[in-house]
């Protein structure tokens, strides 16, 4: 299932939705649909394909609750407008945009923002299709760096036009229009993930991309999700390992096992992940090893990995591994703690060795 | 040692020096009750003759009152003239000086439901007017199918309690005309009294919707209370009185009337429900011979009678016929017409007696229309005895205290912030009042008990329309919310398929089902 299917394919399903609940109406019934249910309950672990997905448990919204009808409305009102106003025109709009568009119609008008990007969720879950694909944009800012020849499908003024990623230094910002671009031509043999600004630029600076052939990405923190479509189709796509570097502590395990396994605010779109990337570190035994200036976890950090440890990703395998080390030691480091040995000190003392130890064990 | 004085004064002459026993004790007061005492005569000849009645008030104002001013009248006040004309049964022209000319003398002596008990009211009407006016009292009168119509202009002879006759006439009868007209001056306050008096006009077409009353008042504006059905209660019938209800003076009344009777004919003869066994079984009671003869009971036997009959617990109860209440369908019309209430129950409770003494309540609720909400505190509650309408003293009234006493609560009824009215009507041989101004009921328990059963089952009902009317409003408002949604879903599903929007949407019916799940 790609994402440029999806963008074919969404169109179709939208009109799909409107088709049940007119013909519900037609015969005289109040129109029901049925959703998904997302809450915790029917969030599960698939342990066999390594992501976080919604389980098989389905609601009813009926048009003749009183309690539901509100909710029925607006969530017709949103596949309408999406519809209507962005994917037939090939148009996009953020959250915020969404937001503010409701004000024109008194009845659906959304008094917080929430409450729209709640039903824009829903629709999700029902078409089974992340927002992207029917034009409601993320806001996040990431990047992408490397020597890859893609050619623009959208917006139409630069359909068809080809760029190398590699051609700016700072980097692409990763958008609809990257996410939805053909990848044409890579030297590339490896992408890596890391979690911060920084280090993809000293990672640029430094020519990691030509020493390891590799395409760079900047998730900023936890990687929004155009960030996780563009990860997963270049490892399914190209074929490409994908390699995630993050900083020791609880925060940064979770942003690696998120682009491996996809995230539970997410779980009713679950092939946003990419199960075969793999976290190079930094790992809680690394501190030690390393001799890495370090913190104390404080409490927020403490209760991180204690909510953590009854999450099933970290049932087994290096999560459950490192898990228990961080609570161990008590210590966190950051991406930034091998300057003590040199500015690519990163580089050639960890990242190099990590990777080859990693393809090793395999 | 000091010589006393005896002397006897006449009836008349007593109620002239007493005249604020029965409700004269100012102009605007004897206004409102010069006006009343005539009209319940006239609603009483009406309803004795079975004629729905139609009555005809008209008070003038009479400006030059030089020489007619007795030096007898100290308070204020204006002279009027008061008219009152009834499509009744008529007064037989022999009696008609004696009954408007001499007090007690009239045809309410005999027990059952009537108005007033002792044809009092009205004779003292015409001699207050007579005392402040110093004018005659003019009557015409025409019985059922009369040809003539009497006419007489009359005075009362205070001293000797007698009628002064001063004029007579004999009118041909031309348009079949039956009933009374008497018309008097006196000297009142209308405009005092003005607000009692449209009250007491407003209450009595709610107890008597077969009534049809019209008022000019002196500023020439009518107030008319239009009939609202052709239908009247059952007439009371005359009843015997019940043993339990008797005291000394009425016995020895009784024994006089009887003699050569045995006790035991004499029990049977005059009280209602008593057989020749029952008779016998209260004598050997009593501790006396069924055959004494009435004549040879003494003072302290018939006190010793009087105390057993009282005593005795095997009467039948008082019989009830000699009662006549409205009725639950002519009181919820009564009702309904007066305030355009949405919701009136009305309850008549089965007959019940006190101290021999047969009477039945009927109690009604009303919500909405034309009531306002009583107040924190107070209570729209309108009484009636003997279908006259109580306006004094309403927060004495065993109905009120009644009120105040139960939990309303329980009836999920806020009886001082909702629009709710309260009526109750007692009818009775003997209404328990509490003061000789017969504006309030005292608390009898029987009557209190049965007030309050009424009451209960009137909140219970209001109560329950009240609550469905509630979930009546929750439905509608819910449906409407309902199909604003759905018009809206309607819209979207036929932009998002491109097919023609839908008009016909489930209809109502179907959302009511909808909601009633």
């Amino acid at each position: 299932m790609s994402m440029n299917e999806d963008r074919i394919h969404v169109s179709e399903r939208l009109k799909l939705l409107g088709l049940e609940v007119y013909k519900q109406l037609e015969s005289g019934m109040y129109p029901k649909i049925k959703l998904p249910v997302r809450s915790v309950s029917n969030i599960i672990y698939d342990q066999e394909k390594g992501v976080v997905k919604l389980g098989e448990k389905m609601s009813i919204r009926s048009s003749s609750n009183i309690k539901q009808s509100k909710a029925f409305a607006r969530l017709m009102w949103v596949a309408a407008f999406a519809k209507t106003n962005l994917v037939d025109k090939g148009k996009s709009c953020s959250l915020r945009d969404l937001y503010y568009h409701s004000f024109n119609d008194e009845v659906i008008k959304f008094d917080e923002q929430d409450e729209s990007d709640n039903v824009v969720i829903e629709l999700e879950s029902i078409l089974g299709v992340p927002r992207e694909t029917f034009n409601i944009l993320p806001e996040e800012k990431s990047s992408i760096f490397g020597d890859l020849m893609i050619e623009y499908t959208t917006p139409e003024s630069h359909a068809g036009l080809r760029v190398n990623l590699m051609s700016d230094p700072d980097g692409k910002n990763i958008g609809l229009s990257i996410a939805t671009a053909k990848f044409i031509e890579t030297s590339a043999k490896m992408v890596i993930a890391v979690e911060k600004g920084a280090m993809f630029r000293r990672f640029i600076e430094e020519g990691l991309y030509n020493r390891l052939n590799a395409i760079l990405i900047d998730t900023g923190g936890q990687a929004p999700r155009f960030t996780r479509i563009v990860i997963r189709r270049l490892h399914e796509e190209l074929g490409l390992p994908v390699y995630i570097l993050t900083d020791a502590d609880p925060w940064g395990m979770h942003i690696a096992r998120v682009i491996t396994s996809g995230s539970a605010q997410a779980a009713h779109i679950p092939f946003l992940a990419t199960p075969n990337a793999k976290w190079i570190g930094i790992w809680a035994t690394d501190i030690k090893k390393y001799e890495l200036p370090a913190l104390k976890l404080n409490a927020i950090d403490t209760q991180r990995l204690t909510t953590l440890e009854r999450d099933p990703r970290y049932n087994d395998g290096i999560w459950a591994e490192q898990l228990k080390s961080f609570k161990k030691i008590g210590l966190k480091a950051e991406l930034e703690a091998f300057s003590k040995y040199g500015l690519t000190a990163i580089i050639d003392r960890y990242i190099l060795k990590k990777i080859k130890n990693i393809e090793k064990d395999i | 040692m000091i010589e006393e004085k005896y002397e006897s004064i006449s009836p008349a002459d007593f109620f002239y020096r007493n005249k604020e026993i029965a409700g004269f004790d100012n102009p605007a007061r004897a206004t409102y009750t010069i006006l009343r005492e005539l009209v319940e005569n006239s609603l009483d000849s009406c309803e004795n003759n079975g004629i729905t009645p139609d009555v005809e008030i008209r008070m003038i104002r009479i400006n030059d009152t030089n020489g007619v001013l007795t030096s007898k009248i100290s308070e204020n006040g204006d002279l009027f003239k008061i008219r009152v004309i009834d499509n009744g049964g008529g007064v037989p022209q022999e009696h008609i000086p004696l009954a408007f000319g001499q007090v007690f003398y009239g045809s309410k002596y005999r027990l059952k439901q009537a108005r007033g008990l002792f044809g009092l009211g009205g004779k003292m009407a015409i001699l207050y007017g007579q005392i402040t006016a110093n004018t005659t009292v003019e009557v015409a009168s025409a019985t059922l199918g009369s040809r003539f119509v009497h006419y007489y202009e009359l005075m009362i002879d205070i001293t000797k309690n007698k009628p002064l006759q001063l004029k007579r006439k004999i009118l041909e009868n031309t348009d079949g005309w039956h009933g009374t007209m008497i018309s008097f001056s006196f000297i009142g306050d209308y405009y005092k009294a003005k607000s009692r008096i449209i009250e007491y006009l407003w209450q009595t077409s709610i107890i008597l919707p077969y009534a049809s009353i019209k008022f000019i008042d002196p500023d020439g504006v009518m107030y008319a209370f239009e009939r609202k059905t052709e239908s009247m209660p059952k007439r009371p019938r005359e009843i015997l009185p019940h043993p339990h209800g008797v005291d000394v003076e009425l016995l020895k009344r009784l024994i006089i009337k009887s003699k050569g009777m045995t006790l035991k004919e004499f029990l049977i003869e005059n009280f209602q429900r008593v057989g020749p066994k029952k008779a016998e079984k209260f004598l050997g009671y009593a501790g006396f011979q069924p055959d004494l003869r009435v004549e040879k009971l003494n003072q302290d036997m018939i006190a010793k009678l009087s105390a057993a009959m009282k005593n005795f617990s095997e009467f039948l109860p008082p019989d009830a016929s000699g009662l006549s209440p409205i009725g639950k369908e002519l009181l919820k019309i009564g009702i309904e017409e007066s305030t355009d209430a949405e919701f009136v129950h009305v309850v008549q409770r089965p007959p019940s007696s006190y101290e021999g003494h047969p009477f039945i309540v009927e109690t009604a609720i009303a919500y909405g229309g034309k009531i306002q909400p009583a107040g924190e505190g107070e209570v729209n509650l309108y009484r009636f005895a003997n279908k006259i309408p109580l306006l004094y003293d309403v927060y004495n009234d065993v109905s009120m205290k009644v009120i105040k006493k139960i939990d309303w609560n329980n009836y999920k009824l806020k009886i001082y912030n909702e629009p709710i009215a309260f009526f109750v009507h007692i009818c009775s041989t003997k209404i328990p009042y509490k003061t000789v101004g017969k504006e309030y009921i005292a608390e009898q328990p029987e009557v209190a008990r049965e007030i309050e059963l009424g009451l209960r089952e009137n909140a219970r009902y209001l109560s329950a329309y009240l609550s469905r009317k509630r979930v009546e409003e929750m439905s509608r408002t819910r449906l409407n919310v309902l199909s604003k949604y759905l018009k809206l879903i309607a819209k979207y599903s036929s932009e998002l398929t491109g097919l023609p929007e839908l008009v016909n949407l489930p209809t109502e019916t179907q959302i009511e089902e909808v909601v009633k799940q």
